[in-house]
C-alpha cells in the first residue's frame, strides 16, 4: 500500500512536472511572482507566530499586501492564459491594465496603514 | 431583451431606438423616485425628520464648518455627559461625507444651498440612484426589460420610501444604493470576469462599509453565493476573479473606516469570507491541476490529496475555532447575535429590544411595505431557475436570506425590498414576455417574428409607466378582486414560460387568455402604484417632530417639540445639562444645542440605566442622581393631553427594565399591578410616586378638572400633588414637552451649625410628607 502510493506519488509528480513544463514562459514568470508573494506572506506569518502581532496595522498591511498581490497575479494569470476559453476576447494588454489599476488601489490602501 | 434582439437580427436602428427609449424611461424613473419622496416637504416643510437624522445633520454641520480632519478627531463633549463621545471614531461617515461633498460641490458652483436643504434632499437623490442601480443589477440577471420593471418597482416600494423620504437623513438613505450597486458590480464581475469591475466592486463595498453597519450582510452574502457556486459545481475562473480580490481589497478598505477598524479581521461577522477565501483557493488549485493532468493521473492525485487535505482542513478549522472562541461573545456583536438568534436581544439586551424597529414584523407589515411584490416574488424565483445562471442564483440567495432577516427585525425589511423588487421585476417582465409573444404570434398580420421582440420590449417597459397615470382613479375593490383572480392565473402561466424559452414557437397561450392576463397584470401594477403613492403621502411622510391631526374642526398642527427645544436654547445657559430619556438626546443636542446625558447612540448601557433609574425613583432619590450628573433641566414628553401615544409614560416600562438591569433595587413588578401596567387609581404606590409619573402629570388636573389621560384612556391615579425637588419651568402649548428645573440644594440654616445635618434632612423629609399629605 505504502509502496504503491509512493510510486503513485512519484508518477503524479512526474506527470505534473511534465504538464507544467509545457506552460508558456510568461505564465511561468507570473507563477514565480505568485510564489514569491506567498512566500513573503508566509515569512511574515511565521514572524507573527514567533514574535507577536504588536503593530497590528503593520501585520495586517504586510500580510494582506502579499496575499493581495498574489491574488491579483493569479487573476492576471487566469486572464492571459491562452488555454482559458472564457477570456478569449480579452486582450492581454487590457488584462494587464486592469491588473495595474487593481494593484494601484491595493497599494494606495496599504499606504494608509504605514506607520 | 437586448440579447434576444440581437439574436433575432433586429435592425440596428430599432436597437438604437430601444436604447434611447430605455434611457428616457430610466430618466423618468429617477424623476419618479425623487418626486414621490417629496410629499413630506409639500405636506409639512423642508425639515429633518425623527431622531437619528438630527444627529447626522449635526455631524454634517460640523463637517462643513470645520473640515474633514477636525471631523475625524471630533470629541463631542455635549453628549453623554460627563463621558463624552468620540464622534469621528464611532460614526459611519458615509452619509455625512456624501452630503458634505454634495454641499461643497454645490457651493463651489455658486449654488448657495444651506446644509439643511442638502441633507433633506440627499435621501431622494440617492433613491433615484438606487433605482438605476437596480436596473443595472437586474439587467445583468435577466436583461433590459426586467431591469426597467425592477427599477420602477424599486422607485416606489413603500418599504424603501419609509426610510428615504425627503428629510429622512439617515444612513439607510445612501446605504441601500451602495448595497444594490455593490451587488451589481459583483454580478458584473461574475459575468465578465474583468479585474476592472472587481476593483470597482471593492470600492463600492468600501462605500457601503462607510455608510451602514449592514455591510456585514454583503460580506456574508457574497461568500455564501461563492460557496453555493462551488458546491453546486458552478466554479469558474470568473468566480475567482469576482471573489478573491474583493475579500482582500474589501477587508483592507473596510479596516480603513475608523468605526470598523480591525474588527474587519477580528470579529466573526467577517470570518465567513476568509473561510470561503481559503476554500476557493483550494478549489481553484484543484481545477487547475485537473486541467493540466490526464483524468487517470487526476484520480491518483485526488486519492493522495484527499488524505493530506483533510488533515490540513481540520487543522484550519481548529485554528479558526480557537480564534473565535478566544474572543469575547464568540466574536459576534450583540446586534448580529440578535439576528442569528431572534430571542437573544429580548433575553440579554433590553436596549436593543426596546427599539420598536428591532421587533419582529407582523404579517400586515409585509403587505404594507412590499405590497403586491409579496405575491410576485415566488414567480420571480421560478423565473430565476429557468435557466439558472450564476447571477440568478445570487438573486435567489439574496431574497432567501433577506426574507429571513426581515422576519427577525422590522428594520431589515429595507434589505428585503430591493430583492423583492428585482424578483418581481423579473416575474412581471417574463410574464409580459410570454403574453405579448403569444398575442403577436396569433395575430396574423404581425407574424413577422423579427418585429415581435423589439416591439414587445418597449411596450412592456412602458406599461407600468402608463398605469401610473391612467389607473390611479381605479376602484380599489375592483382591483383587489382582479388581483385574486390574477393570482390563480399566475401559477399556470409560469410553467409554460420556462418551456416557451426552450421551444419558443410551440407553446403559445390562447389569445383571449393572454389579453386578459395582460390586463390583469396591468391592474396589479396599478394597484401597487396606488398603494405606494398612498403610503408615500399618508403613512411615511410624517416628520415626527411636527405632528398633525385631522379632527372635525380642521387640521391641528402640533409643533411642541421645536417649541420646547427653542425654549431651551433661548432660556438656558449654554453649558446647562438637560436630562431626558435617550430618544430625545439627538434632538436636544442638534436643535437646542444643550449638553445631554444620554442619546440615541446607546453605547453605554450603564449610563442609560442611570437615567432610567432616576426616572423610576421617587423624587428625592431622582434629584440626587440628577444632581450628581450636574443636570439642570429634565425634559419629559407627555402625550396625555392630545393623545400622542409614543410618550415617556408609554416608554416608561423600558426605563424600569433597563434601569433595573443595572441597579437591582428597581424592580419591574413594583410598577405593575397584577402584571398590568396602569396609571389610574389602581396603580401601585411606587408607580404613583416615581419621578416620571410626577413630572408627566404635574398640574395635569388643572387642564380639564378630571385629569383624563387620552392615551391611556383613563383618569390618572394621583391628581393633586406638589413637587419638592423640581420646579416646572416650561410646558409647551399642547403639553407634549414639559421641562423642569432641579431646585438648588437647600441652604444650611444659620445658627444650627453642629447638629444641622441630620436635622435638616429629617426636617425636609417631614416637610415633604406634610406637603404630600396636604391635598388628600
Amino acid at each position: 500500500m505504502a509502496r504503491s502510493s509512493s510510486k503513485d506519488a512519484q508518477d503524479l509528480f512526474r506527470a505534473l512536472w511534465s504538464a507544467y513544463a509545457a506552460t508558456p514562459t510568461n505564465l511561468k514568470i507570473i507563477d514565480l511572482y505568485v510564489m514569491f508573494a506567498v512566500f513573503t506572506a508566509l515569512i511574515q506569518v511565521v514572524y507573527i507566530a514567533l514574535v507577536g502581532s504588536f503593530p497590528f496595522n503593520s501585520f495586517l498591511s504586510g500580510v494582506l499586501s502579499c496575499v493581495g498581490t498574489a491574488v491579483l497575479a493569479v487573476c492576471l494569470r487566469i486572464q492571459v492564459n491562452k488555454e482559458n476559453k472564457e477570456f478569449k476576447d480579452l486582450a492581454p494588454e487590457r488584462a494587464f491594465a486592469d491588473f495595474v489599476l487593481c494593484n494601484l488601489v491595493l497599494h494606495l490602501v496599504i499606504m494608509n496603514f504605514l506607520g | 431583451m437586448a440579447a434576444s434582439d440581437a439574436q433575432n437580427g433586429v435592425s440596428s436602428v430599432r436597437h438604437a431606438f430601444g436604447n434611447v427609449l430605455a434611457f428616457f424611461i430610466l430618466l423618468l424613473i429617477g424623476v419618479l423616485a425623487f418626486s414621490i419622496r417629496l410629499f413630506s416637504v409639500i405636506k409639512y416643510e423642508s425639515v429633518i425628520h425623527e431622531f437619528d437624522p438630527y444627529f447626522n445633520y449635526r455631524v454634517t454641520q460640523f463637517l462643513t464648518k470645520n473640515g474633514i480632519y477636525d471631523f475625524w478627531n471630533w470629541f463631542d463633549d455635549r453628549t453623554w455627559y460627563p463621558l463624552g463621545r468620540v464622534i469621528g471614531g464611532t460614526v459611519y461617515p458615509g452619509l455625512t461625507l456624501t452630503a458634505g461633498t454634495l454641499w461643497w460641490i454645490l457651493n463651489s458652483l455658486n449654488i448657495p444651498l444651506s446644509v439643511e436643504t442638502v441633507c433633506v434632499f440627499t435621501a431622494p437623490i440617492f433613491s433615484a440612484f438606487a433605482s438605476w442601480a437596480t436596473y443595472l443589477l437586474t439587467k445583468e440577471v435577466k436583461g433590459t426589460g426586467a431591469g426597467l420593471t425592477a427599477a420602477i418597482l424599486l422607485a416606489m416600494v413603500p418599504s424603501y420610501i419609509s426610510r428615504s423620504v425627503a428629510g429622512s437623513y439617515d444612513n439607510e438613505a445612501v446605504a441601500i444604493f451602495a448595497l444594490i450597486f455593490t451587488f451589481y458590480l459583483y454580478i458584473k464581475t461574475l459575468n465578465t470576469g474583468s479585474l476592472f469591475y472587481a476593483t470597482l466592486n471593492s470600492i463600492a463595498y468600501f462605500y457601503m462599509v462607510c455608510s451602514w453597519g449592514g455591510y456585514t450582510f454583503i460580506i456574508n452574502l457574497i461568500p455564501m453565493h461563492a460557496l453555493l457556486c462551488i458546491v453546486t459545481g458552478r466554479y469558474s475562473s470568473r468566480l475567482y476573479i469576482a471573489y478573491a480580490p474583493l475579500v482582500v481589497l474589501g477587508t483592507l478598505l473596510a479596516s480603513l473606516v475608523p468605526v470598523v477598524g480591525f474588527n474587519a479581521v477580528m470579529t466573526s461577522e467577517h470570518f465567513a469570507s476568509f473561510l470561503v477565501f481559503i476554500i476557493i483557493h483550494v478549489v481553484a488549485l484543484v481545477y487547475y491541476i485537473k486541467g493540466i493532468l490526464s483524468p487517470k493521473m487526476f484520480k491518483v492525485a485526488v486519492a493522495l490529496v484527499v488524505s493530506v487535505g483533510l488533515a490540513v482542513c481540520f487543522a484550519m478549522v481548529a485554528v479558526l475555532i480557537a480564534l473565535v472562541a478566544s474572543s469575547p461573545t464568540k466574536g459576534w456583536s450583540g446586534r448580529s447575535l440578535s439576528l442569528l438568534d431572534p430571542t437573544y436581544a429580548s433575553k440579554y439586551i433590553p436596549i436593543i429590544a426596546s427599539v420598536s424597529e428591532h421587533q419582529p414584523p407582523t404579517w400586515p407589515s409585509y403587505f404594507m411595505d412590499i405590497n403586491v411584490l409579496a405575491f410576485l416574488v415566488p414567480a420571480g424565483i421560478i423565473a430565476c431557475f429557468s435557466p439558472l445562471s450564476d447571477a440568478s442564483s445570487f438573486v435567489v440567495l439574496y431574497i432567501v436570506t433577506s426574507v429571513y432577516f426581515s422576519g427577525v427585525m422590522v428594520r431589515l425589511m429595507l434589505v428585503l425590498a430591493p430583492a423583492a423588487c428585482i424578483l418581481s421585476g423579473i416575474a412581471l417582465s417574463q410574464a409580459f414576455d410570454v403574453f405579448t409573444r403569444s398575442i403577436k404570434f396569433q395575430l396574423p398580420h404581425l407574424s413577422d417574428h423579427s418585429q415581435v421582440d423589439a416591439g414587445e420590449g418597449s411596450s412592456e417597459n412602458v406599461v407600468p409607466n402608463d398605469s401610473v397615470k391612467a389607473d390611479k382613479t381605479e376602484d380599489t375593490s375592483k382591483e383587489r378582486t382582479s388581483k385574486k383572480s390574477k393570482k390563480k392565473e399566475k401559477e399556470p402561466v409560469e410553467k409554460p414560460l420556462s418551456k416557451s424559452q426552450i421551444k419558443k414557437r410551440l407553446s403559445v397561450l390562447p389569445l383571449e387568455t393572454s389579453v386578459v392576463a395582460i390586463i390583469l397584470l396591468v391592474l396589479l401594477g396599478a394597484f401597487y402604484v396606488v398603494h405606494s403613492v398612498w403610503a408615500a403621502a399618508e403613512a411615511y411622510s410624517a416628520p415626527s417632530i411636527v405632528l398633525t391631526s385631522h379632527s372635525h374642526d380642521g387640521l391641528h398642527v402640533f409643533d411642541d417639540f421645536r417649541e420646547a427645544y427653542a425654549w431651551l436654547s433661548h432660556n438656558t445657559e449654554v453649558d446647562d445639562k438637560v436630562a431626558s430619556w435617550w430618544d430625545y438626546g439627538y434632538q436636544t443636542t442638534a436643535m437646542a444645542n444643550r449638553t445631554v446625558i444620554v442619546d440615541n447612540n446607546t453605547w453605554n448601557n450603564t449610563h442609560i440605566a442611570t437615567v432610567g433609574t432616576a426616572m423610576s425613583s421617587p423624587e428625592k432619590a431622582a434629584w440626587e442622581i440628577f444632581h450628581s450628573l450636574d443636570v439642570k433641566y429634565v425634559l419629559v414628553v407627555f402625550g396625555g393631553l392630545v393623545g400622542y401615544p409614543s410618550d415617556d409614560i408609554n416608554k416608561f416600562l423600558w426605563m424600569v427594565r433597563i434601569g433595573g438591569g443595572v441597579f437591582p433595587h428597581i424592580k419591574e413588578p413594583d410598577y405593575l399591578r397584577d402584571g398590568q401596567y396602569r396609571i389610574d387609581s389602581m396603580a401601585t404606590p411606587t408607580m404613583l410616586n416615581c419621578l416620571m409619573y410626577k413630572l408627566s402629570y404635574y398640574r395635569f388636573v388643572e387642564t380639564d378638572g378630571k385629569a383624563f389621560d387620552r392615551v391611556r384612556r383613563t383618569e390618572i391615579g394621583k391628581k393633586h400633588f406638589k413637587l419638592t425637588h423640581f420646579e416646572e419651568v416650561f410646558t409647551t402649548h399642547h403639553w407634549m414637552v414639559r421641562i423642569y428645573k432641579l431646585k438648588p440644594p437647600k441652604n444650611r440654616i444659620r445658627g444650627k451649625t453642629k447638629k444641622s445635618k441630620s436635622k435638616t434632612s429629617s426636617k425636609t423629609a417631614s416637610k415633604r410628607k406634610g406637603l404630600k399629605r396636604n391635598p388628600f
